[in-house]
């Protein structure tokens, strides 16, 4: 089974983020990671391909420091990877995004997409079905776990008050969240091999996409403007003298919550 | 007026969720409010009075188990005709794990721009959207199409304006690739008489503070007596104390309650990312330094296993 799977770079969750002059995420100061749930995606993967064969390929489109990232997710054992990569993308919307990951998939042709459920950074949770409509292929997404059978793919959908189990054959995305499995850390010997796993890198020409069609000239959103948010103020902090309790309660009383 | 299409979340029973009358309130503010319902046979019958109550000028229905037993994409099918044939002034959904999705093929097959996690929207279509755990406050709108936008739960004072809703059963044609995702199975694990964590207007959490999943029916107690949400931090999560599904934060849920109740959690800033447009924050921990103190209104800094029995049974008292 021939597995792609969608890697983003975002800027640490941990650290201040913020927008760029331009409005777009500020990546030149951040401290650039992959996005967390994709690691999640990548050991699912790993984890089908021990069992079924096939060829795992990282698939990202990021600007030239992503490649930092495509080498960090082949040093947990993927084979190989795909860097879609060009000035013109700078500022794309999800809906140019969506066509150009749907084309590089094309190019692909995998049985299996696996993404994380969301990236920390835009939260969007669209990409998955975005791509999935574009390509015609079955969406199986949210998925607390994975089974496959032949050509056959059921996850357990994690809903409100349970779950759903839900079906479809391949070709097929499925979105993981950080439920599914225990990402594996890369091993020393990982690292190394990563160094020589081919990275091929595709421009917009090469997936017959316009420069008018993606980045800020094609973007289906604007962003009008921003700001930081004024921190939070810190209110009354009392250490519990035996009566905490009671005071937090006379606290909740002049808020009217009891 | 044109009309302005909400996306109806409900429960497997038909309870209309409060998100929806969200939804509805806010569409009053841009068109005349007409609610998109979809699901199983009896949907529309059995929502249409509370949907009429908050204003609903009409109902658009499509019901059966074509529609219901596949995952989203007959329901974005639907919702594209319908926006094609009434041309409504802006497409309202709620920001759900479904709603999104069904808002994401939507933009897909209309080439239509998305906003999505928005808390305002005005009727020129600039939405507010918080971003990065609420650090930046976004404006934004779209480019192409009309406003479609997954609106935040809790986000807009649900009120009601009572209407009396014409119902239309809408026809729909499904391609092939609208029923490749099947749905065999809806497993119900947790079911109680709390509010759901998302739309609950308070919330009560703990975090690996708490010591483990038994001690966290003293969780499961404050949040009962206030009639709130249970949620847990990342931590209290891994550690197996409280399920997935009620976690706070990056990789979990973002809520914004009237009150938010924060238990043995010191307030990383994946936790906040969850938390921290919430209207008033109480925090108990012991650690005096804890960073959920910076943003809590008010805080006790003490042992939370005699905090909150002691504030559990002045409440009960004072009931």
């Amino acid at each position: 089974m021939n597995i792609v799977v969608l890697v983003k770079q975002v800027p640490d969750s941990g650290s201040e983020r913020g927008l760029a002059g331009d409005n777009t995420v500020e990546r030149q100061s951040a401290n650039n990671v992959i996005n967390e749930m994709d690691e999640y995606a990548i050991e699912e993967a790993l984890r089908i391909q021990a069992a079924e064969g096939g060829e795992v390929t990282i698939l990202t489109m990021g600007p030239e420091r992503a490649a930092e990232s495509i080498r960090k997710a082949l040093s947990m054992g993927p084979d190989k990877a795909v860097h879609v990569i060009d000035d013109a993308l700078h500022g794309s919307c999800a809906l140019s995004t969506s066509k150009v990951l749907a084309a590089a998939l094309g190019t692909l042709n995998p049985d299996l997409v696996i993404a994380g459920a969301e990236s920390t950074d835009g939260r969007v949770q669209v990409m998955p079905h975005m791509i999935a409509e574009r390509l015609g292929i079955a969406a199986l997404t949210g998925a607390r776990k994975l089974t496959v059978d032949g050509g056959t793919l059921t996850i357990e959908r994690q809903t409100e008050e349970g779950y759903e189990v839900v079906t479809a054959a391949t070709p097929a995305v499925v979105s993981v969240w950080d439920t599914i499995n225990e990402p594996r850390y890369p091993s020393f010997k990982g690292i190394m091999a990563a160094k020589k796993k081919p990275v091929q890198t595709l421009a917009l020409a090469d997936l017959g996409i316009e420069a008018g069609e993606v980045g800020f000239a094609g973007a289906s959103s604007e962003v009008v403007e921003h700001a930081k948010r004024p921190p939070r103020q810190g209110g009354q902090k009392v250490a519990d003298d035996g009566n905490g309790g009671a005071a937090l309660v006379e606290f909740l009383s002049s808020e009217k919550f009891v | 007026m044109a009309e302005v299409l909400v996306l109806v979340e409900a429960t497997r029973d038909f309870t209309v969720k409060k998100v929806t009358l969200e939804l509805l309130t806010l569409a009053r503010q841009i068109g005349s409010p007409a609610a998109v319902v979809f699901g199983a046979s009896g949907a529309a019958a059995a929502m249409s009075e509370k949907l009429g109550e908050y204003g609903a000028e009409k109902i658009y229905t499509g019901e059966g188990d074509e529609i219901d037993g596949h995952l989203v994409s007959p329901k974005a099918t639907a919702l594209a005709s319908l926006v094609t044939r009434v041309q409504p002034a802006a497409v309202l959904l709620p920001s759900t794990q479904e709603g999104k999705e069904i808002a994401g093929r939507l933009a897909v097959k209309l080439d239509n721009g998305l906003l999505t996690d928005v808390v305002e929207l005005t009727a020129d279509g600039v939405a507010t959207q918080p971003a990065f755990a609420g650090q930046v406050i976004v404006k934004s709108k779209v480019s192409r199409g009309i406003p479609l936008a997954t609106v935040r739960p809790n986000s807009i004072a649900p009120t009601p304006a009572a209407a009396t809703p014409q119902v239309e059963a809408l026809e729909v044609s499904l391609g092939a690739a609208d029923t490749l995702a099947k749905v065999v199975d809806r497993v119900v694990e947790q079911k109680g008489s709390r509010p759901e964590l998302t739309e609950a207007s308070v919330v009560v959490s703990g975090g690996r503070g708490v010591g483990s999943g038994d001690n966290f029916k003293l969780v499961e107690e404050l949040a009962d007596l206030l009639g709130g949400a249970v949620g847990a931090s990342r931590a209290a999560v891994d550690s197996g104390f409280y399920p997935h599904q009620f976690q706070v934060g990056q990789t979990g849920k973002t809520v914004s309650p009237q009150l938010y109740i924060a238990l043995g959690i010191s307030g990383a800033i994946q936790h906040r990312a969850g938390m921290q447009t919430s209207k008033t924050i109480v925090a108990v921990n012991k650690d005096a330094e804890a960073p959920i103190f910076e943003l809590a209104d008010y805080g006790v800094v003490g042992d939370l296993f005699k905090v909150v029995p002691q504030a559990a049974e002045e409440i009960r008292k004072r009931k």
